[in-house]
Order: structure tokens, then sequence, then C-alpha cells
């Protein structure tokens, strides 16, 4: 692959490339799924090719190419100049990078089980089982399994001498027991909504899920919710599960932190954001209990943003987002790490595919463990409603106003967990709401969530982004406006 | 990008090797896309991209099982392997004794959507019109964000029954988002055919309405009259597709469980179901290379009809409309192709008649909140306006909604004519502007 690499670098350069780099990928995807027991998808693929991007005349072009021969990826390199000598026609300057090392390296990411080893058989037989013991629960309308691997080798080569392999295994699962009773569907999922649990892991993470063990609860609770009362419409607390807690970390801080967005990169696409440069380090994003990493290194975890190097040849880091309750850190790349007062990009470029431009992406936005136990923390609840599985989403194009429902509730009175609620939803500004931020789990009930259908881009790229979070309870919470009709 | 010809030389390639394995049947789809995107902000071009790529996806059936296998690699070899790949997935599951037989030969109505001069745009065509859009912007005082692309796709598949069905088209689009101080709005076209819009009236158009926008005041959230444009529109009743999908009302999750043949809408609400129509794109044939049918889904508020790919009709005693999605899936099928029967009112009479009201341009992350109901919540963006005796006052902070769409359906007072629409959270339909009553708003938002 380097000396593809290389060629279509050496092209790009004679076309007047004055800086240009080249990803070949080759992505692995096996999915399976099954619905009331039977087999649903059953399939696999493979995608190889190459994708450079080029600075000519100070702008910046890409061009992709599955023709993996030395003829091909020439002609894809001299479009690639071609591309930024037109978008030179409409620059208001030249594109300037910070710097950064050459790497030569290669890196996999640990896993115990290669999925693609596991006998297919034994993966549907896991689902079939999972399937079945769903429909057991009368009042099961539709049962819902599915497991997703992806192999992912890069080759990522650059102007000033980078050449750096990764290998990445992802493997994602989950179930889900949907009923439909009285005008009313109502659905449970395990151990996430949409799809499940996502990691940077082997077959193992599929193993430690324990599909067998939750089937049967989450089927029952899906039967059930029908007849648990109306989450009422109310300001209160609410104390958030683990996983419907990373989405909120994804939609309320991850996005609006992205320097792209800032600088109005995305303004007619994915919105712009609320974070603009002046409140770096002057706004009070959360209570002080709250800390924020972006961390994109193993040691965080296994994460789907977990990596040794970003799609622009930038080793992986951890970057402060909020620090006791203070906003302090973007995430950059190297046209933008300047903006900001860095020497350096805060290596957060990453790409979907060989065929697309890498951009500013989430890695793992994660919140910081706490010291309460889950336990401790609903004894010291008097009224709350707890609040699992995300069931909708939504937030405004500058990241202020959100509402999240989600799949299950519980009234929390007198610091016990009590009657069950169905249709629980909350909503607010996000720095109100990260501000009544007061209760933190620690790190035995803390959680790497896989998110594993980010979209952004334009063409849209899609991307899995890591999201670590403990339950926590938040104050003087609107809750159930979603349900509503006034 | 090659011709028909060279990929059916590959579907015969993989039918001949194929033979040789213990495959009983075989299906393949050949898929090549060329495609370009200019992407500006902050008045400038920012992103430029172009790809070019070949997909090949076999599906091989054998002693009652089925499965698939993508490659885009299409040396003998490696087609050899994805074969194998297919019928090692297919033999690992138990026999489906649901699954019928591939289709035979079938014959398709002809559609044209391939437009040379769209086809051979080039990046400086593209960079020009850019130019054009921020040099206006910057004139204006204001900034432009957008993306200008074109491309082409084509599609090819046949099976070891003879089916053979081609289809190609292009597709073009401009967006834009004008930015003054904090106010925004935007404009968007897409179609087969470039010279369909025209760049420089759609960045006039959000560059008015972005002036428009500024200096916004806050509303109490409650339930409105709004006019909703062909955009805002088409993004949430683009969320009822699948409901009218024959296997989501197998699988008890469609919203028109129990409610079939019943007046569900209001008697102005018909929505057909037509890839023929001259405003849409898409292949006239579905993922089993069954001819496309079109469909009356509702008749004057009326749920009348779904949509059946093969294996649902066969269950239902219909005849299969192909709507079908490439085998194995568990979805079934779905209308692609929504066409909403218009009206004859037009934004500006909408405005003229409505006492109190607002008018929204697009609305923005929309997600279900309850799917039997229909429920569906987001927010209006990129210009909100009030509407005050007739004629638009003031701009308007945005708003989140909850709304059913089922209750928004029975709501509707006016209909504008029935336009290609395009958003950002459903794919292109052909929708009309709306004016619809007690439009429930929750809360609002900062700007």
């Amino acid at each position: 692959m380097w000396d593809l690499s290389t060629h279509a670098i050496d092209t790009a350069q004679l076309r007047g490339a004055s800086y240009a780099d080249v990803r070949v990928m080759h992505i692995r995807q096996r999915d399976l799924t099954t619905k009331n027991g039977q087999v649903g998808t059953l399939a696999q693929s493979e995608s190889i090719g190459l994708g450079i991007r080029v600075l000519a005349n100070g702008a910046w072009g890409f061009a992709s190419t599955d023709r993996l021969t030395r003829e091909g990826v020439a002609a894809c390199g001299a479009q690639a100049v071609s591309i930024a000598k037109a978008s030179a026609l409409a620059k208001r300057g030249d594109v300037v990078l910070a710097a950064e090392d050459a790497y030569i390296d290669s890196w996999q990411s640990p896993f115990r089980k290669d999925p693609f080893e596991i006998p297919l058989e034994t993966q549907l037989d896991l689902l079939l089982a999972a399937d079945a013991a769903m429909r057991k629960i009368k009042g099961v309308t539709l049962s819902e399994t599915g497991m997703q691997f992806r192999k992912i080798d890069s080759w990522f080569a650059s102007s000033i001498g980078s050449r750096i392999h990764q290998r990445k295994i992802i493997s994602g699962c989950g179930i889900a027991a949907t009923s439909f009773q009285d005008e009313e569907i109502q659905k449970r999922s395990y151990p996430n909504s949409f799809g499940g649990q996502y990691a940077l892991q082997g077959y193992e993470l599929v193993e430690s899920l324990e599909l067998l063990k939750h089937a049967p609860r989450i089927a029952e609770e899906a039967a059930a919710v029908h007849s648990a009362a109306q989450c009422p419409e109310k300001t209160g607390t609410v104390v958030l599960g683990a996983s419907q807690l990373g989405l909120q970390i994804h939609e309320s801080i991850g996005h609006p932190i992205e320097l792209d967005r800032v600088l109005g990169q995305e303004a007619n696409f994915a919105g712009t954001s609320f974070l603009t440069l002046d409140k770096l380090n002057k706004l009070r994003y959360a209570s002080d209990i709250v800390n924020v990493v972006a961390d994109a290194r193993l040691d965080h975890g296994p994460g789907l943003g977990t990596f040794a190097y970003d799609d622009e040849g930038v080793p992986a880091q951890c970057t402060d987002i909020i620090k006791d309750g203070q906003f302090r850190g973007y995430l950059s790349n190297r046209e933008t790490a300047h903006l900001v007062g860095l020497q350096r990009s805060s290596g957060t470029m990453r790409t979907e595919s060989w065929n697309r431009l890498p951009i500013i992406r989430m890695t793992n936005i994660s919140l910081l463990p706490g010291n309460w136990s889950f336990d401790d923390l609903i004894a010291d609840t008097d009224d709350a409603i707890l609040m699992e599985t995300n069931r909708s989403w939504s937030i405004d194009d500058r990241r202020y106003q959100f509402q999240f429902s989600t799949e299950i509730g519980w009234e929390i009175k007198g610091g016990k967990k009590g009657r069950m609620l169905k249709n629980p939803s909350y909503s607010g500004i996000t720095t109100d709401f990260w501000n009544s931020c007061d209760a933190i789990c620690k790190f035995d009930e803390w959680t790497l969530w896989g998110t594993p259908n980010c979209g952004k881009g334009q063409p849209m790229q899609t991307m899995g982004t890591g999201h670590g979070a403990s339950p926590a309870r938040f104050r003087n919470v609107r809750i159930g406006a979603a349900f509503s009709n006034q | 990008m090659s011709d028909f010809s060279a990929h059916r030389r590959i579907i015969d390639t993989v039918l001949r090797l194929a033979k040789s394995t213990v495959a009983d049947e075989t299906e393949v789809h050949v898929e090549e896309i060329s495609g370009a995107l200019t992407r500006f902000a902050n008045n400038a071009i920012h992103q430029n991209v172009a790809e070019h790529g070949l997909t090949v996806s076999i599906r091989t059936v054998a002693d009652g099982r089925t499965a698939r296998a993508t490659t885009n690699r299409i040396d003998q070899d490696s087609l050899r392997a994805t074969i194998e790949t297919s019928l090692t997935l297919a033999r690992s599951q138990p026999k489906n004794p649901r699954l019928l037989p591939l289709p035979g030969r079938q014959r398709y109505r002809r559609v044209n959507r391939f437009i040379k001069r769209t086809a051979e745009l080039t990046p400086e065509d593209r960079a020009r019109a850019v130019r054009r859009t921020c040099d206006l912007a910057v004139k204006n005082g204001q900034v432009a964000a957008g993306i200008f692309s074109s491309g082409q796709n084509q599609m090819v598949m046949g099976n070891s029954r003879g089916l053979f069905a081609g289809y190609r088209e292009t597709h073009a689009e401009f967006s834009i988002t004008m930015q003054e101080g904090a106010a925004a709005s935007w404009a968007k076209a897409n179609s087969a055919n470039v010279r369909d819009f025209d760049p420089p009236k759609l960045a006039a158009r959000a560059s008015e309405k972005a002036h428009l926008a500024c200096n916004a005041r806050e509303l109490a959230p409650g339930r409105y009259t709004v006019i909703l444009e062909p955009a805002a529109v088409l993004d949430l009743v683009g969320f009822l597709f699948y409901d009218f999908s024959a296997t989501a009302l197998e699988d008890k999750r469609s919203c028109l469980n129990d409610r079939m043949d019943t007046q569900l809408l209001g008697k102005n609400i018909s929505i057909s179901d037509n890839v023929y129509h001259p405003l849409q794109l898409g292949a006239p044939f579905d993922g089993e290379g069954i001819p496309r049918q079109r469909v009356l889904l509702v008749d004057r508020g009326v749920p009348k009809n779904l949509v059946y790919a093969r294996s649902t009709a066969k269950r239902a005693g219909k005849k299969p409309t192909g709507h079908g999605f490439a085998l194995p899936t568990e979805y079934g099928e779905a209308p692609m192709n929504l066409v909403f029967s218009g009206g004859e009112s037009s934004l500006e009479k909408m405005i003229a008649s409505t006492d109190r009201g607002l008018l929204v341009t697009r609305l923005w992350y929309i997600r279900e909140v309850d799917p039997y109901e229909k429920v569906m919540t987001g927010m209006t963006r990129d210009g909100l306006f009030l509407v005050e005796n007739g004629r638009v006052t003031s701009a308007i902070r945005n708003f989140r909604f909850n709304q059913s769409l089922i209750e928004m359906l029975r709501n509707v007072e006016l209909l504008g004519p029935a336009v290609r629409a395009t958003g950002e959270e459903a794919f292109e339909m052909v929708v009309p502007a709306m004016k619809v009553r007690n439009f429930h708003f929750s809360e609002v938002t900062k700007f």
C-alpha cells in the first residue's frame, strides 16, 4: 500500500500540491439480525480504496478512487490538485497548518476474540436464542436482535513523511422487545437502544453482555410499561442512567465543542455552536463537580473514539473540555488549532472511509466519574424520576435547547426506587442543565458507551464516538414536555 | 463512468462463476457512483471533494437459505471469493420456509433522468457559482455557507433466472445558508438537471430572508397557526413513509395498525407513491427487480393501500408493488417516492389569509417521540416569522415542537401546489406548502 500512497503523493506534488496526505483503507463488515425468530439481515461486505487530500494554491482538494493501480492513484492525485486549484477561485486566504512531526508506526486495537473467526452459527444461535427468550413473554409483539462487526485497516501517508498503519476491530450487539397494546407502542432495549453497545473490542464484548440473562427482563418491561403511570409534567429532579447520560454528553457537549462548527463550517448542515471563541476559559459550563475530557488514548478505554493516530497523522491525546465546571477546550485539527491559541492540533480528524474527507469529530467525550455509589445516590434523593435508555433525542442547531425521552422511568420517593413510569422525557438549555448536576456516580457504575451512528459533514459521514458516563442527578429540570398537549 | 454493457459483463461473470458452486440461484447488483461536492463557509470554499466507486453485491440461494456479500473488487478471484462468502453466510442459518424463488424476466417502464449537462459539471463550474453567491453575501454584509454538488449513479441488476434491469440518473444540488449577525436563513434545490435551479436566485432568497430574520423576538410557546414552506412539510411528513410498509403493519410498529380504511386524516390529504412522477428521481424497479407500481396510499384522508415486497404480498394475498428492499432484510419494503396531492393556494395567499400565525422556513433534528400517535419533536431553524393581519411583521426566536403528524394532517386549512422539496431530515418528495391550525410548540430556545 505504501507504494501506491507514495505514488499518489508524488503525483500531487508534481502537479503543484504544497501538502498531500493519503488514506488507503480496507473495511470489512458483517451484519447479522433476527426478527421474530427469523434471520433478517445476513450480509458481509468489504471495501478498499484510496483518498488523497491536497493543498494547492493555498486551498484544499480531495479525490478518491477504488482503482488501486499506479495509473488509478496517479489520476486521483492529479484530480485532487485540479479540484484544489478550483477551490482557490473562491478562497479568502491561504490554509495554514499547525506543525506536526512525521511518524512511522503500526498499531492494532487490542482484542481477545476476532469476531470474523467466530463461527457464524455460534453468532446466529445466540441471537436466535435471545430472540426466542423475548418472544416467550406475553405481550411482546416484535423481537429484534443484531450484531455488527467491523475490521478496518488504514494506511496513512503524508508528504511530511508519516507512514502509519492502524487496524481496528469494532463489535456491536443489542436486543429489543416491542409491545403493541391498546393503541400504544412501547419498546425496551438492552444494553442500549438503536443497536445496543458498540466498542473497539472483539467478540468478547458480545459474550460480556449476557444477552440471554437480560432478554426476559426487557421483554417483561416492554409489556409492563403499558400499564405504568404516565410520567408527570413538572419541574423537578431527574436521575439519568449511564447510557442516556452518554447521549446527553454527545449532543450537548460533544457537538458544541467541535471547532469546525464553532467557526461556521457546518452552518449549512449540522449547524453552529453557542460556544463562540470568547467563551473559552470563561464560561461556567457546568457545576464544579463536572469534569469532561476528550480522550482518544487507549488508556481511556476501548471506545469508538479510541485510536493511536487521527486521520491527519496526529497522535491520540487527552484534552480537558470541562474542568471543575469551567469550559477549557475545543476539538481542533491542524488547520484550526491556531485559532484557539494552540500550537498543535488536538488530534480529532476522522474519516468514515477512504472516499470521505477527514473532518473534526468527537473521539471519546467522557464525563469523569464522581464519588457516589448508585444506591447512596438513590437513598439521598427525596423526589425524582429515574430515566433509562434513550427513546428520542433532539437539540437545536446551536446546541442550546434539547429534549430527550427514554424508554422507561421510575419514581424515586423518600430515597427508594418506586413505581414504573411510562413515556418519560426531560428538556432544557444546555448550560442550565449541566450547572444543575449535583451528584455523579463513581467508576464502578461508569461505562464507555459507543454511539455508532453520528452523522456529520457533506457528503454525510457516519462515525462512531465514545462517551464514558455513570448515573448522575440533575435538579430543577423540566420533565414531561414531550408528551404534554398544552 | 461505465455503460450498461460493462456492468452486464460483471453480472454475467458472477452468474457464470456461481454455476460451479452449490448455489441454486444467484442475484447480482452492480452500482457505480461518481460524484463531486463543493462546500463553502465564511464566504469561501473550504472543502471540495470527488469520489468514484463501484460495488458488486451478490446474493446466493442454496438449500432454502440466502445471504448477501458485497465487494468493490471486480477481478475474477475477488468475485469468486465474494460468492463463496455469500454461500458461507447462507449455510450458517436454518432454512427459511418463507424464502421465494428469484423472480424471472420483467418489463420496465422507461424513465430518462440522465442529463448530460449535469454529468459534465466541472469543479470550476461549481466554484464560479459559489464565488458569485459568496460575493453577494459580502455585498450584503452577510456570511454564506453551503454546498454545490453534482454526480451520476448507475445501478444494474441481474439474476440466474434471466432478470436484467438497469437505471442511471444524474443529480445536482445547491444549498445555501446566509447569516447576518445572529440571524440566518436558507434555500435549497435538488434535481436531475442542474439547469432546473439557479444558485444566484436561491442565494438572493436566502439573503433577503436572513435580513428579515434579524432582531428576532421571543414569543411564548403554545398552539399556533403555522404556514409550513415545502421543505418544512417534507421533513415532517417524510417520517410517515415506513408506516405504509406491509412489513411494518405485520410487525405492529406502524401508526396505521388498526387504522386502515378509516378517516384518519383530513379530506384534503391524498398521498401516492409514484416513481414515474416528473418531479421524482429513482429506479423503476425494486431490490428484487420487480417493477415499481404507482400506489394510492391515502385517498382523501383515508389510508387505502400499503406497499408490498414479494414475500409480504404473498402472505397478504396481494400483488407485489415493486417496493421491496434488496434481500435479505427484516424491513421488507417502503414507498420511497411519495407524492402529495397539492392545492391551489400560494404562500402569499396563506400569509394574507392569516390573522396571527407563524411562517416556518425549515425544521431541524426531527425525531419520533410516540410511534403510534406519530408525535414528532424538533426545532424550527433558519427563519421563523410572525404573521399578523395578513402580513409578515417580525422575526421570532426558534421553537421546539411536539406535534402529532396525524393531528397535523387533520388540521390542514390550505395547500399549495405540490413541488419537489428537499430538506435534511427526509429524502426528496413532492409535497405542497401547508397552512395548519393548532400546531404545538412546547419550548423556546435562545436565538
